[in-house]
């Protein structure tokens, strides 16, 4: 058995649910998956310009994780541009500060503490959850 | 992990109760042994602080989610600070039963 996963701390999540290319001849219907870690890596790395050690102490993580958590994020992004595909947002192994869900599926709102591991529905046990925002 | 579930009555046929702090009674439902206990909330009918008194309870029980109609700020906070998941649904005429049925 693989290690467990710590979960990255993110503060903010992303404002957006994708980006889709426009004014493509051929487009392609696929897309990228950028996790919410991912988008705080780059927003954290080049926003607000802060250097790898003190990102990765915000997130919780060690720096050789937010590294690769960062490389992952720039070659993600480098794909979508290249091969003219839709990014979009997933919600990955991440943790909110302030963290309430609800659940697509059977419309439960639930927070998820930190000591469980997996991030599904509380009631169902769907993934297809999304950050409630107040 | 153990759950517990407000309701209006003791039996698993009773409708579960929207609030959390005035709940009539409390579903301990134990996961791995299927066990369900109930449990009255003698705090029902204080005046204040009844949130906080339930949230005292859950961690007494070692209750890792809480599955109610909605928790005061207070209640929140301290369930927060144990790191009990709460659940909030919003269903109308649901026992206590059909709740259980759907965690399985």
């Amino acid at each position: 058995m693989s290690r467990r996963r710590r979960l990255r701390k993110v503060v903010a999540p992303p404002g957006f649910k994708g980006y889709k290319p426009y004014g493509v001849t051929k487009g392609s219907k696929e897309c990228v998956d950028l996790l919410y870690e991912e988008y705080e890596a780059i927003k954290l790395a080049d926003y607000d310009l802060m250097n790898h050690q003190q990102a990765s102490e915000l997130m919780g993580i060690s720096r050789p994780t937010f590294a690769r958590i960062y490389e992952s994020a720039r070659r993600k992004i480098a794909k979508a541009l290249v091969e003219i595909k839709e990014i979009k947002t997933v919600y990955g192994n991440a943790w909110m500060d302030k963290n309430w869900f609800v659940c697509n599926k059977c419309n439960a709102r639930f927070t998820i503490p930190k000591t469980i591991n997996k991030v599904d529905c509380a009631m169902c046990t769907s993934d297809n959850i999304e950050l409630l925002k107040n | 992990m153990k759950t517990v579930i407000t309701s209006s009555g003791n039996e698993l046929t009773s409708p579960f109760d929207k609030r959390f702090g005035r709940a009539a009674w409390f579903c301990l439902y134990d996961e791995k042994t299927r066990e369900r206990t109930f449990f009255e909330n003698q705090y029902m009918n204080a005046n204040s602080g009844v949130g906080t008194k339930a949230a005292e309870k859950m961690v007494e029980w070692n209750a890792g989610k809480v599955i109610s109609g909605d928790f005061g700020p207070k209640a929140k906070d301290l369930l927060d600070q144990f790191n009990i998941q709460m659940v909030i649904i919003q269903d109308e005429d649901v026992t206590v039963q059909d709740i259980i049925e759907r965690l399985k």
